[in-house]
């Protein structure tokens, strides 16, 4: 086992006496559900945006369509939970494994493309197309009969207090991974537009998607989600610990992620895509590995906010409302993780907490009056953000030591 | 230092085949997808030719207004890189302004202040324009205020600062008009500035139709003449080709010919018998688009102001140092803008009678998607992109699926993206290595 | 002009061929940047490509790197066809180059910017990227430290903690070969490697062009204005002008040949001596 070094344990010491003590606040009953509420809304938005900073921040995708993802987490999981506490698993094993069966397909058809030269992005793009038409529709005829009867049955032999959270893991991750699979159709054709190009057409994606959570019991087969009434019944599992957890978790792949010799490929593509072509790095993959991990995050995120609220609205995902990561992600400082996850938390407990409690009854349509004038004076006197790039020591490049100066020198350099 | 370099590894390739066949195959694919599309279109028509032709008369009306909204989006994003969305709030303060004009002022009689009894024409004709005019100001100049003191202070900053103020502008305009005191939250109904008259089948003279045809064919002899001459060798030709004048002639003749024709000549079809109707709000929209669109043209492509615009649109560094002033041209710039979002928000309220604080997000969206799909930066690519929009908006709703009209025109967006990725008229980027 | 002239018969004809462009022809829209362009590239040469601004140098650059793809004519690369491949891939079989003007990763450091071109040789994948498996930890290392004996060849290895936009010009033109040579070429392409350097860098430049080649096994071709620089180390020459090659030869023939001289030289005969 390698040593720890000194920032990694500050950081993790750190984050546990952060949960811990809002922990014991929650747990003392200090925190009412309202204040509860601000801060999973904050940490179910802190994870939006820094998916939208690896996508914007780290890969220099401007992109508006973290909502869009998000609101897929959302009525994902939310989808797979609602039908599971009514005793129906064909929604979990549809999402589940049905994605992980999309996921092995993409592989195999990855592979075979690779035999080929000179495939444009709109035929790959249309074989990933049908390939995910296909895999979808195979779970829903072969492995729902299959495996529903299976999976319910080991998850009615496991101790309900182990059964539920891991039912909700297996909700969140499906979220995640259908966020990531419509991502990844999205940005196949998408990414390789120029960077406002692209912003454009996620800001489409955002709108396309509203409209179609809209119409999710007339148009699309989800009678649950009862479209434009908003889904009700979504049980409320989610704790401070999952929140806490899966904010954590994030951090940590991405800084992971980013200090590798992956993550500064996708810097690279940021800084000069032409340039990072030339020396070698595949830039559509960087984008796309970018944008999807972005959105698993943000539809991961989505499944949490799902089960703490426990009603779903397509109005919460408004494209308005995708503005919202992006504002973050830049107050926070573009490429700052520190940044995003301070700003992200302040920004909710600032805007949904402060100014609606404190403004007096009868101006609370002021809020969104005094809002904007924060945009404004913050963009007029920082717009580099309040973190610039500023990181904690955790999530810092490491630094690299000068090499030493081998024995022998070699031979005469000239220079 | 190790010689592993040099003696590097070198993996053994598999044979690889041309993916030639792989492209094929999905463009059949796509193709299949597009002729669908088309037959659920022809089908619509085929069923019912009447109603078909009649969406696509207010698809028209749409994509006129879209096109003036469009403009500002356009000639902003061309000049400084800028994708305003507060442009869709100046096109709300612009419908504003003429309600109040309207309601409190009664600024659209304003003939009759001076000649109690003239006749309706008089008043109403000069009555809409001086509305129209009011409103483009104030928009206008609203929109050169927005610049001075949101944008112009970020300009040497990261563009993403200059975004984020913009949609901080646009909200701040949204919900401060929300205030109570301010033009509240709810919708209110909107006076038009003038009578509705509805002409439909019969009802519009013959001679009128005919007029339009002859406008039409004479800009068209002229272009055609002209562009012979040209051929021939006549340089001067060109520039006459473009002469404002002719531009009017081209497409206000044209689509005044096709409307005027296609509603005030009866549609029968066997025993089967349609009638269509255009009211004359959608005559003004359209006879107003033209007009603003081809000014706009003369003024760009003809004016100092427009080389300005050009040259500062294209560097602007190296237009400042030939003597431009950069930040009157792009002042200039947002004015044209914000007054075409102006006088598009009357036409707007004119032709759905309502008007709301937030009336400015949907149709600022789609008129700024319409800019997109044109090719961004491009005027005649606004126009088409708008028109574009306004069919597809329409027709979508009409015979695709109508709570996904939204969706549609969404799609519409990535879709042209894919296939032309800067837009019809847009030009790509120079990216030199 | 179809083949080599004679007078190459210096060449060592018994090195392999590693690259060979064929009868290349390059339109911009209706212009004609390239036309039917030939260039055989043996193992270890040293070949300069010289000719007026706009000749068409660095567009054959371009295609030879899959910037743009051939409008006709084949690239071979040792045994594989490169037109129509992505640049990445052609860069990750042993093409590297630089640019006329640097672009380098500006806001990266001097080392990060030498390990994002030695990226397709990581050895590790996401995976143990994130979770930090021994494999990363390993491979990670042996990256850094080859970046920094990259580094350390250039001279750069005391700024590698510094940001690459930082540094002075001359050392940013440095570190954009430090750059190119972390891909592991065998081919190295420099474009216009001397541009804004003054006599004393060139010389400099010159020397570490030579020493690389010979310590990387290289073969070098090379675009440059500055005819001290390409006479004296370049092995043979091509010259081009309008997209076509006008002269192929040793150097101190393509100085005299007249066609060179009315193209080219006569112009800039003062930078010439």
């Amino acid at each position: 086992m390698a040593k720890f070094k000194k920032p990694s344990v500050y950081f993790v010491a750190g984050s546990l006496l952060i949960f811990l003590v809002i922990q014991g606040l929650i747990s003392t009953g200090t925190l009412n559900d309202y204040w509860k509420g601000i801060i999973f809304w904050g940490g179910a938005i802190t994870i939006v945006t820094l998916g939208l900073n690896l996508i914007y921040g780290f890969n220099g995708q401007f992109s508006l369509g973290q909502y869009g993802f998000y609101g897929i987490g959302a009525y994902g999981s939310a989808y797979v939970t609602y039908h599971w506490v009514r005793g129906d698993p064909a929604a979990m094993v549809v999402a589940l494994f049905g994605s992980l069966l999309v996921i092995g397909l993409y592989a195999a058809l990855a592979w075979g493309l690779r035999r080929f030269y000179g495939v444009t992005v709109k035929a790959r793009f249309t074989f990933y197309l049908i390939i995910t038409i296909l895999g979808f529709w195979a779970s829903v005829v072969v492995l729902v009969p299959l495996l529903g009867p299976m999976m319910w049955g080991f998850f009615a032999a496991l101790p309900e207090a182990v059964a539920q959270p891991l039912v909700f893991f297996l909700a969140l991750i499906s979220g995640g991974m259908l966020a990531g699979i419509t991502s990844f159709l999205f940005g196949l054709p998408v990414l390789e537009l120029g960077s406002d190009y692209f912003g454009i057409a996620t800001l489409g994606f955002t709108i396309i998607v509203k409209v179609l959570l809209d119409n999710t019991d007339t148009i699309l087969p989800f009678p649950a989600m009862k479209g434009a009434r908003g889904m009700l019944g979504i049980p409320r599992w989610t704790t401070w610990a999952w929140v806490f957890g899966t904010l954590f978790v994030v951090i940590v792949i991405m800084r992971n992620l980013l200090h590798s010799s992956v993550g500064r490929a996708i810097v690279s593509v940021r800084e000069d895509e032409r340039a990072a072509e030339l020396v070698g790095i595949d830039v559509a993959n960087a984008k796309i590995l970018a944008f999807v991990l972005g959105s698993v995050f943000a539809g991961v995120a989505g499944g949490l906010r799902a089960h703490d609220i426990t009603f779903l609205h397509p109005q919460s995902f408004h494209f308005i409302q995708s503005f919202n990561p992006l504002i973050i992600v830049v107050f926070g400082g573009l490429g700052s993780i520190t940044g995003t996850v301070f700003t992200g938390f302040l920004w909710i407990v600032l805007l949904e907490g402060v100014l609606r409690l404190f403004l007096p009854s009868g101006y609370e349509t002021w809020r969104f009056v005094i809002y904007p004038l924060i945009l404004l004076m913050m963009m007029l006197l920082r717009p580099e953000g309040l973190f610039g790039t500023y990181e904690l020591p955790f999530l810092r490049a490491a630094h690299v030591a000068k090499r030493q100066a081998i024995a022998q020198k070699p031979e005469e350099v000239p220079v | 230092m190790t010689n592993a370099l040099v003696t590097r590894k070198r993996g053994k390739r598999p044979a690889r085949f041309d993916g030639l066949i792989l492209n094929r195959i999905s463009l059949t694919i796509f193709g299949a997808c597009g002729l669908m599309l088309l037959y659920v279109l022809a089908n619509g028509f085929y069923r019912n030719p009447g109603v078909f032709i009649q969406q696509v008369l207010n698809g028209l009306q749409l994509g006129f207004i879209y096109a003036l909204i469009a403009l500002g989006y356009t000639m902003i994003y061309g000049i400084v890189k800028l994708i305003n969305f507060a442009h869709g709030d100046v096109f709300m303060v612009g419908a504003f302004s003429s309600f109040y004009a309207i309601s409190m002022l009664d600024l659209h009689r304003w003939p009759e202040w001076v000649w109690a009894d003239a006749p309706p024409a008089l008043v109403t004709l000069p009555g809409t324009v001086t509305v129209i005019l009011l409103s483009m100001l104030i928009s206008g100049a609203l929109a050169v205020v927005i610049e001075r003191f949101a944008y112009r202070p970020l300009r040497n900053k990261p563009r993403i600062a200059a975004l984020i103020t913009a949609i901080g502008v646009s909200f701040f305009m949204e919900y401060f008009g929300a205030l109570p005191f301010v033009y509240t939250n709810n919708y209110q109904t909107y006076d038009r500035p003038f009578e509705v008259t509805v002409f439909s089948a019969g009802q519009i003279p013959i001679w009128v139709i005919v007029s339009f045809w002859v406008l039409l064919g004479v800009s068209v002899g002229i272009f055609l003449w002209l562009s012979w001459r040209w051929k021939c060798g006549d340089v001067a030709a060109l520039a006459w080709r473009r002469h404002p004048l002719l531009q009017f002639g081209l497409l206000f003749g044209g689509f005044m010919a096709v409307v005027l024709t296609l509603t005030g000549v009866p549609l029968r079809i066997g025993d089967r018998f349609w009638e269509l109707s255009v009211s004359s709000v959608m005559l003004v929209i359209m006879g107003s688009s033209i007009v603003l669109q081809v000014l706009l043209q003369y003024i760009v492509a003809h004016t100092r102001l427009g080389m300005a615009m050009r040259a500062a649109a294209y560097d602007k560094q190296a237009a400042r140092l030939m003597g431009i002033n950069v930040d009157m041209v792009i002042s200039a710039t947002f004015a044209i803008g914000g007054g075409l979002a102006g006088a598009a928000g009357v036409l707007f309220a004119t032709a759905f009678r309502q008007v709301y604080y937030l009336m400015g997000i949907t149709p600022g969206l789609k008129a700024f998607v319409a800019a997109v799909v044109g090719g961004i930066g491009s005027i005649p690519g606004a126009f088409v992109g708008s028109l574009i929009m306004g069919q597809t908006e329409v027709l979508a709703a009409g015979f695709i699926s109508t709570p996904m009209r939204d969706a549609i025109a969404f799609s519409l967006l990535i879709i042209v993206l894919l296939l032309w990725p800067q837009g019809i008229y847009g030009e790509p980027p120079a990216d030199k290595v | 002009m179809k083949g080599r002239p004679n007078n190459l018969s210096v060449n060592v004809k018994s090195r392999p061929v590693v690259l060979q462009l064929e009868d290349v022809t390059h339109f911009f829209g209706n212009l004609r940047a390239v036309h039917n362009f030939d260039l055989t590239l043996r193992q270890g040469e040293l070949v300069g490509l010289i000719g007026p601004n706009g000749a068409g140098k660095t567009t054959v650059f371009n295609l030879i790197t899959g910037v743009y793809r051939a409008s006709e004519g084949s690239i071979r690369y040792e045994d594989v066809e490169l037109v129509g491949l992505p640049s990445y891939e052609i860069i990750q079989m042993g093409i590297a180059r630089t640019f006329q003007n640097i672009r380098l990763f500006s806001n990266l450091s001097v080392l990060d910017n030498v390990r994002i071109a030695y990226h397709p040789h990581a050895g590790y994948n996401m995976l143990d990227a994130v979770l930090r498996t021994r494999r990363f930890r390993e491979k990670e290392a042996e990256m850094t430290e080859r970046a920094q004996e990259f580094l350390e060849i250039f001279r750069l290895d005391t700024r590698q903690n510094d940001i690459a936009g930082s540094l002075p010009y001359g050392l940013q033109r440095r570190l954009e070969i430090a750059r190119a040579l972390a891909a592991w070429p065998r081919i190295l392409i420099l474009d216009e490697p001397a541009a804004g350097m003054n006599p004393q860098e060139i010389d400099q430049l010159m020397d570490l062009i030579h020493f690389i080649r010979e310590r990387f096994d290289l073969t070098v071709l090379l675009v440059e204005h500055r005819m001290r620089l390409v006479m004296s180390i370049c092995e043979w020459l091509t010259v081009m002008d309008f997209g076509e090659v006008i002269a192929r030869g040793l150097p101190d023939e393509v100085r005299s040949n007249p066609k060179v001289v009315e193209a080219y030289l006569g112009r800039e005969a003062v930078v010439v001596r």
